[in-house]
């Protein structure tokens, strides 16, 4: 085996006195994918900018990193630049803020060439359209001038991905590099990248808290938690043999896209430990349910555990290791659930819960419609200019899209950013009468409300927000921020009332006095939904309410909502970006695109066989956390971006990408360009706004 | 982009009229230059004072609107009319307006160039004693006014003089009158003349340009971009200057055209300090002596480098952002 290119051995990073890196020690060989993966704050981040040495002077770092032989961590910085840019490059997570907003973006890859290669500017210009070309940029001679303003997000990180491989570089660590992406978008990065490391054989380190982009990309996976490395080892041995408690939480709290059926996710209990106040011994010990009391004396080292090339910190992972325990079984997730319900009083005995458990089984024609939405239309005026503003477009945000909720269900309302499943929200929530189309809740058109039964309505529909922070008063505490609901409606038993609602939603009653602030983002989360229970509502909307949250913790709110919808007979419309965790929690799914509506229908049958070439792409597009099924999985990537609402194409919306628009004949793809074409039912709960639908099995 | 810089000077070009003409008529119906006839001795005969203030276009017994027709005509044309002494506006102005904007001009450039070499420094260098030095430095300028500022630094040129045992920097003046040096010695006197009250206009600005560029700089240091560009391997150097530095400039050169007026009102109390014979001065004294005509000129030109003051910050946002080009 070739000698490693990166090794890096007992590197610290402190703040202060916050030791946010603790002796993280890895290598790469040429050619070779590592995967870094843990949640926010497990100083995966940390760790690769102080590789490159490009932490703020304030960082204080120790340990090894050495390049090609060469010790760089503390070097001068000569030497550095020499080796930064040339034998180690890094694409960060954020597109939008990594190209300087003032340059032409052919000149920024050009500046990255010339730094290390003695040529002239044309000959630095010609190399940066190659570059652009080889990261598949359509017209790169043209699209080298422009400005970053004028990329789409994706178009940035490939031209992010040109500059890091501008120089034929041994190491590319990529810090998150499509967390900012919409799924279509992410998958034809991770293909871009792919190809640069054929191109280049360099290695990569890949930092991500996605453990589906890693399981078909790593060659390797090393699990950080508490600033530490817990677990090393080949994919396979990480995903399907895996020995740290923690890596298996992490798999098991995982949605899967490919599971279908209600299986309950595995939420680790707490949260992760700050890196300023970390439990003794092993970090996981208050959240692990393996956890025994030797535990919190030490802090067990990275050990091999079945094979050289496994190591796993924790005391109990040879136990592991011989009865090879599955995360379920570690996490026992059985009784998860049942001690959840023990909690509770037997759901024959509540009262709210009796009529939905039973009401369940109906068939959905038999059941009350909560929400109907048929035409909805929302367009936007473009204007443009200061003093004078002009109308010089419409934004067809939303464009005729009809569905309907029924009491008990779930709706999933997916798609990618400037979809219009937001606005879609929006416009239900204002509860007035749309610009065309029809809105009716629990039965009422909201065109012809009065302000007195508005307000009645808006009780029996409460929404849960993205950001938990942004929705919580920052100067109220949690009682109040549930009471006030209450007593706008005149209740006197707040106290009671409140009480009540903490508990449904997992949170201890006697911390109502705190304020949001004090509580860690999964929490925050189920005041808010604690909030929208207060008045209980008979329908709630959810705008992406987990998707601010790790897996670990966004498992337990998933998990919640769920329960919550059985015991409380609730409606949901889900509105999500994240198609696994829509599967996990809807009855059916909507899938829109540039404002109409792809697909509909039952969400086993969509995922299951979807029929409409959007669903499929988007579905192949979403890695799954399992290697041998990514290894083997054909992906259908669509090419180029979300042409802008303001400018739909004509008849079928998604035919400049569609991959069955091209296979078609000229004959056949007149329908596609003149007509549009309407959602027509072509199974049992399924329909398909396409001319030429097909089942495809795509996850 | 040309037409970006036409519709804004058509829009500023309107906003100079409306503030002259505004201007004139306040002048014309606050001003009153009938008592600068009226209160002599022997009395002069009122036909006698009509026809004097007729002639000078300051009557008040005229309608104002049509004596502001006949100024906006003589504007129009390029003239200003007359002062209340009978003199050409014009001329008086026209020297004036050179004292002024010599002064300014200096002022702005070494305000404008310290104040954000001073900002971005600073900015790198976050709560290192540079930082702390200038903050505290900004803020005593900003809370002094620029009289007490010009007058410590008169003792302190005096003091200076007396220190090297020479006069290096003059306190009073534009220039030693009757000096007899030949061309480059008049030069140098007149740069010695010109130290203290560049100090006095400049300082208030590095203070407050100083502030704006340091965050301003701030905000983009912390910039992925810039840890992009190092991650290329520029140097922090190269880094700072080329990607950070360049994209903070953009709206510090907005916040100029806004300084600007600012300026101008800076600069009459450092020219009546000083002792500069300049528009600010001038605008004092013929508020004093009614001279309505003055007031609307000097008006009219501080509105009109008002307008190129912006222009100027317009065409250098164009060229340093291409978000303004382009969209
Ligand atoms: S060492 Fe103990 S607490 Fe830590 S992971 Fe292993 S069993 Fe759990
Ligand atoms: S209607 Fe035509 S273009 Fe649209 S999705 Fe179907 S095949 Fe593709």
């Amino acid at each position: 085996m070739s000698d490693p290119v990166l090794q890096v051995a007992d590197l610290d990073v402190r703040f202060g006195d916050v030791r946010a890196v603790r002796g993280v020690g890895y290598e790469v060989r040429a050619g070779e994918v590592l995967g870094i993966v843990g949640e926010s704050g497990s100083g995966k981040s940390v760790t690769a900018l102080a590789v490159m040495g490009l932490l703020p002077p304030h960082a204080r770092v120790t340990g090894s990193v050495r390049l090609r032989g060469t010790e760089i961590l503390g070097a001068k910085e000569k030497t550095l630049t020499a080796f930064r840019g040339r034998t180690i490059s890094m694409v960060f997570q954020d597109p939008l803020s990594a190209l300087t907003p003032v340059y032409r973006v052919g000149d920024q890859i050009a500046e990255a060439v010339r730094v290390h290669q003695k040529v002239t500017a044309e000959q630095a210009m010609v190399r940066a359209v190659e570059l652009l070309d080889l990261v598949g940029i359509p017209n790169p001679g043209q699209r080298a001038r422009a400005f970053p303003h004028e990329f789409s997000g994706g178009m940035r990180q490939r031209a992010v991905i040109a500059m890091a491989v501008a120089n034929d570089p041994d190491v590319i660590i990529c810090d998150e590099p499509t967390t900012a992406l919409d799924v279509t978008i992410q998958a034809q990065v991770l293909d871009v990248l792919k190809k640069a490391q054929k191109e280049t054989g360099a290695a990569i380190v890949m930092i991500t808290h996605d453990l589906g982009v890693v399981a078909g990309f790593a060659d390797r996976v090393l699990v950080m938690y508490a600033g530490r490395a817990v677990e090393v080892g080949q994919v396979d041995d990480i995903y399907y043999r895996p020995r740290m408690p923690y890596t298996m939480g992490l798999l098991g709290s995982v949605p899967r896209l490919d599971a279908g059926g209600r299986r309950p996710l595995v939420p680790i209990e707490g949260n992760p430990p700050s890196p300023a106040e970390l439990p003794p011994g092993c970090p996981f010990t208050p959240r692990c349910p393996m956890a025994i009391e030797a535990c919190a004396e030490a802090e067990p080292p990275l050990e091999p555990v079945n094979g050289p090339g496994h190591l796993a910190a924790c005391i109990r992972a040879e136990e592991i290791a011989r009865e090879n325990l599955s995360p379920a079984e570690v996490y026992d997730v059985a009784g998860e659930v049942r001690g959840r319900h023990a909690a509770t009083p037997e759901p024959a005995a509540e009262p709210a819960a009796g009529p939905a458990v039973r009401a369940a089984p109906t068939p959905r024609e038999g059941r009350e419609v909560v929400l109907s939405v048929a035409d909805l239309v929302k367009h936007y005026p473009l204007t443009k200019g200061a003093v004078f503003r002009r109308r010089v477009g419409t934004v067809h945000a939303v464009d005729g899209i009809t569905f309907d909720i029924r009491r008990g269900e779930t709706l999933g309302l997916v798609g990618e950013s400037g979809c219009g499943k937001t606005t879609t929200l929006t416009e239900i929530l204002e509860l007035t009468k749309p610009q065309r189309g029809t809105i009716a809740v629990l039965g009422r058109d909201v065109a012809a409300l009065g302000a007195r039964d508005r307000t009645a309505l808006r009780r029996d529909m409460q929404v849960v927000f993205q950001d938990p922070l942004a929705s919580l008063d920052p100067r109220m505490t949690v009682y109040d921020i549930l009471a006030e609901p209450l007593r706008t409606q005149g209740r006197r038993d707040a106290g009671t009332r409140v009480r009540e609602l903490l508990d449904l939603v997992g949170l201890d009653p006697g911390h109502a006095a705190r304020y949001p602030q004090d509580f860690s983002g999964g929490q925050r989360q189920r005041i808010g939904i604690a909030r929208a229970l207060a008045l209980e509502p008979k329908l709630v909307l959810l705008d992406e309410p987990v998707s601010a949250l790790d897996v670990s913790i966004q498992a337990g709110v998933v998990n919640l909502l769920e329960d919550l919808r059985r015991r409380l007979g609730l409606s949901y419309l889900f509105v999500a970006h994240d198609l696994a965790v829509v599967r996990h929690l809807a009855d059916r799914v909507a899938v829109m695109y540039l404002g109409r509506i792809a697909e509909i229908g039952d969400v086993e049958r969509v995922y299951g066989a979807p029929m409409h070439p959007y669903t499929q792409a988007l579905l192949s597009a979403i890695p799954l956390p399992d290697p041998v099924k990514e290894r083997s999985r054909r992906r259908i990537l669509l090419e180029g971006d979300l042409p802008s609402p303001a400018h739909p194409p004509s008849g079928c919306r998604f035919r400049t990408r569609c991959p069955k628009f091209k296979a078609l004949t000229d004959g056949e793809r007149v329908r596609c360009v003149e007509v549009e074409p309407e959602v027509r039912p072509l199974d049992v709960d399924q329909g398909v706004a396409c001319h030429y639908a097909e089942k495809l099995e795509v996850v | 982009m040309a037409g970006f810089l036409v519709r804004r000077l058509l829009n500023y070009v309107v906003l100079v009229v409306v503030a002259t003409s505004l201007a004139y008529m306040l002048a014309a119906s606050a001003l009153d230059p009938r008592a600068n006839y009226e209160g002599r001795n022997p009395p002069l005969p009122p036909a006698v004072i009509d026809a004097r203030l007729d002639e000078l276009n300051l009557n008040n017994r005229t309608p104002l609107l049509a004596r502001y027709v006949t100024w906006a005509g003589g504007v129009v044309s390029g003239d200003f009319g007359l002062t209340v002494g009978g003199d050409s506006v014009n001329d008086d102005l026209r020297r004036r307006a050179g004292v002024t904007f010599r002064l300014i001009i200096l002022g702005v450039f070494f305000g404008g160039f310290l104040g954000v070499a001073v900002g971005a420094y600073a900015a790198v260098r976050q709560y290192g004693w540079f930082d702390r030095l200038t903050t505290i430095g900004s803020f005593v300028v900003l809370a002094v006014p620029v009289v007490v500022i010009a007058n410590v630094l008169i003792l302190a040129g005096v003091w200076f003089n007396g220190l090297v045992g020479e006069r290096i920097v003059y306190v009073s003046g534009e220039y030693t009158p009757g000096l007899d040096a030949g061309l480059p010695g008049q030069a140098l006197d007149r740069v010695q003349h010109l130290i203290l009250p560049t100090i006095s206009l400049s300082i208030g600005l590095i203070a407050i340009f100083s502030r704006y560029q340091r965050n301003m700089m701030l905000d983009v240091l912390g910039a992925d971009f810039v840890r992009t560009a190092m991650a290329k391997g520029l140097s922090r150097r190269a880094a700072l200057t080329r990607h950070a530095l360049r994209t903070a400039l953009i709206p510090a050169v907005t916040y100029f055209a806004f300084t600007f007026g600012s300026l101008l009102v800076g600069a009459t109390i450092t020219e009546k300090i000083f002792g500069w014979h300049g528009l600010g001065e001038q605008l004092i004294d013929s508020i004093n002596t009614n001279d309505v005509n003055t007031v609307a000129a000097i008006a009219l030109l501080t509105a009109l480098s008002v307008l190129v003051a912006s222009l100027l910050s317009d065409v250098l946002t164009a060229a340093l952002d291409p978000r303004v080009r382009v969209g």
